[in-house]
């Protein structure tokens, strides 16, 4: 064992994956270490599966790999897949009973190009899959709480804790995702993000996390809850790292994904060392209204002054429609979810019923055990609004704002190059506090929804600490593609700060 | 505007919901709660405003590709039934539809 093994958990994936080319520590040694921290933190409820011996096959592949020179270039780094993602040897379950114990036949896209696989001709990056962590059931939630499925080390359904305070939610949908990673159980998780479930809870969990352009990464095999909204990205502790996973997530997809976009991978760590001198940072006044908590506030303007420091200019803006972006989000998402989820029906996989008198009858008992309380009532609202005499007064009327609220980014964009403020009105908050209000926790998504509708990349950076000392993010939002600017400028703050070098006690 | 009793039933039934009559209960409540908030929403002027499917279509024109209707997969019939809920015989077995 080489002397350092003991402090894998603390490298980020660019410094793991160095010293794994440099045959400083071998994959199987760093899937171990990971593995047994896994173990020794069940008590977060992060991780839902493990499969060991697959674990440690792909990591004496990667060693074989880099032995003979032919590794990927990620080869080796261990990676939590959020279980929205389907993967061949580790259950799928969306959080939900419906899929309790469900094995894909298949890797999702993104599991095999950041992974072992070869996706669309393009061999993956070589990492190795730690396990599947938690999420809202089917990614509906901001806090966690949704999920049907027992944790590992748990007998039933438990909440996922933030690792920064126990009785606190680590938000949601990707809460297993942001918590595994700030714990240091991985270097990184995959999320996918909707109406913000990457940038949520990476910022409640002191992480950093992405969300691409819309289109970027495929959706293949990701199990879609909104799909005109989802889009997966890699959370990890740094932007850097950041900018190396999305790289080898994303690019096009075009037979297995119709909204794939056919723009080619980019590497988007190649301005990351770019002077933000001159920077343009729109700040929109309506993320700074009154809903926003002052502890939240305060930290959010000491980075922007970090930014100003750095030579950024501070442009004030407007996004007039940012308070239409909830009804917007929730009846639009809803709609797509009624529809995509009308496929759990009992007859080709999942859970089905015992007893029912005819198919009707299965279809409903089967869909009634199945789904969880929030499920159910996104089901309902899209049904609703979908129906006759209702469709255009709600779904229609929803798509066109949403096209208006895309076109005052458009309208920002001409004055500003990234746009930035909140991405939560208030910090993580205790478990239970919200899980009885539906509406409640909907409100909180009022930050992060306005770039979902839009399809804009958007990112959760550490900026500091707010009440109760948790973590605060800071949201930056660019234009379409502009990935590469926003990693840039999130990498710049953290040469500046050490936010995203902090970890939670007890850890 | 406000949902009733029996539109919470009907939609259940074209949604396939089988719901506990507390559940349908708390469904009304919650689900009127949420109609509150989107009452905002219905009094915008979209006259004009064509609707947003794909986001990026907000910037540039996005076609929505057809692929050549050939099988590009072998045939999975095993992997894909493995957790299929009632097969026999390579087929999904489902309660008796045909009289």
């Amino acid at each position: 064992m080489t002397q350092a093994s003991s402090d894998l958990h603390h490298l980020s994936v660019a410094e793991l994956a160095r010293r794994l080319r440099e045959r400083k520590v071998s994959a199987v040694e760093t899937a171990q270490h990971f593995l047994a921290r896994v173990r020794a933190h069940e008590a977060l409820g992060a991780f839902v599966d493990l499969n060991e011996e697959v674990t440690l096959a792909q990591a004496r592949a990667a060693d074989q790999a880099l032995a003979a020179g032919t590794a990927g270039a990620l080869a080796g780094v261990p990676m939590a897949h959020k279980d929205i993602f389907v993967t061949k040897d580790f259950v799928s379950t969306a959080g939900s009973r419906m899929l309790a114990g469900y094995h894909s036949p298949f890797d999702a896209t993104v599991v095999s190009r950041l992974g072992q696989g070869v996706a669309g001709g393009v061999p993956g990056a070589g990492m190795v899959t730690l396990g599947k962590v938690n999420c809202d059931e089917f990614a509906m939630g901001s806090a966690n709480e949704n999920s049907a499925v027992a944790p590992l080390g748990h007998s039933g359904p438990a909440p996922v804790r933030n690792p920064w305070d126990n009785s606190r939610i680590p938000g949601g949908s990707s809460g297993g995702s942001a918590a595994a990673v700030a714990a240091r159980l991985a270097p990184a998780a995959s999320g996918t993000d909707t109406g913000g479930s990457i940038r949520q809870p990476a910022s409640f969990c002191g992480i950093t996390g992405i969300k691409p352009t819309y289109g970027r990464a495929s959706r293949y095999g990701m199990i879609a809850y909104a799909s005109s909204l989802d889009q997966a990205g890699p959370m990890a502790r740094s932007a850097e790292d950041c900018a190396l996973l999305l790289s080898a997530m994303c690019g096009p997809d075009l037979d297995r994904d119709s909204t794939s976009l056919d723009v080619p991978a980019e590497d988007f760590a190649r301005s990351l060392k770019d002077s933000i001198s001159g920077l343009r940072i729109g700040i929109p006044k309506e993320f700074f209204g009154e809903g926003l908590a002052p502890d939240v506030r305060a930290t959010v303007d000491a980075a922007l002054k970090e930014y100003e420091k750095l030579g950024a200019k501070l442009i004030p803006i407007s996004l007039p429609r940012t308070e239409l972006s909830i009804p917007v989000y929730y009846i639009i998402a809803p709609a797509e979810a009624s529809s995509n989820l009308s496929r759990f029906d009992g007859v080709k996989f999942g859970h089905r019923a015992k007893d029912y008198t005819d198919l009707v009858d299965m279809y409903k008992k089967t869909r009634a055990q199945g789904f969880g309380d929030e499920v159910k009532r996104r089901i309902m609202i899209g049904t609703y609004v979908l129906s006759h005499g209702y469709y255009d007064a709600y779904y229609l009327q929803a798509q066109k704002i949403r096209r208006m609220i895309a076109d005052d980014f458009q309208q920002a964009f001409k004055a500003c190059d990234v746009i930035a403020g909140p991405v939560a009105p208030t910090v993580a908050w205790k478990i239970g506090e919200k899980a009885d209000d539906p509406v409640a926790n909907y409100l909180a998504d009022i930050f992060t929804l306005p770039a979902s509708l839009a399809g804009l990349p958007g990112m959760s950076v550490p900026a500091g600490f707010g009440a109760g000392n948790m973590p605060v993010g800071l949201q930056l939002i660019g234009n379409y593609f502009s990935e590469a600017r926003l990693l840039n400028a999130a990498h710049q703050l953290q040469q500046a700060t050490d936010f995203h070098l902090r970890q939670p006690e007890g850890i | 505007m406000s949902l009733t009793a029996a539109d919470i039933s009907r939609i259940a039934n074209l949604a396939r919901l089988e719901l506990a009559p507390a559940e349908s209960e708390r469904m009304l409540t919650q689900i009127n709660g949420f109609f509150d908030i989107v009452e905002q929403m219905r009094a915008v002027d979209t006259s004009g405003i064509e609707p947003l499917a794909h986001p990026v279509a907000s910037v540039r024109d996005i076609a929505l590709r057809l692929r050549e209707d050939i099988a590009s997969e072998p045939n999975q019939r095993e992997a894909n039934q493995r957790s299929a809920p009632a097969v026999e015989r390579g087929l999904f077995l489902v309660p008796k539809v045909i009289e």
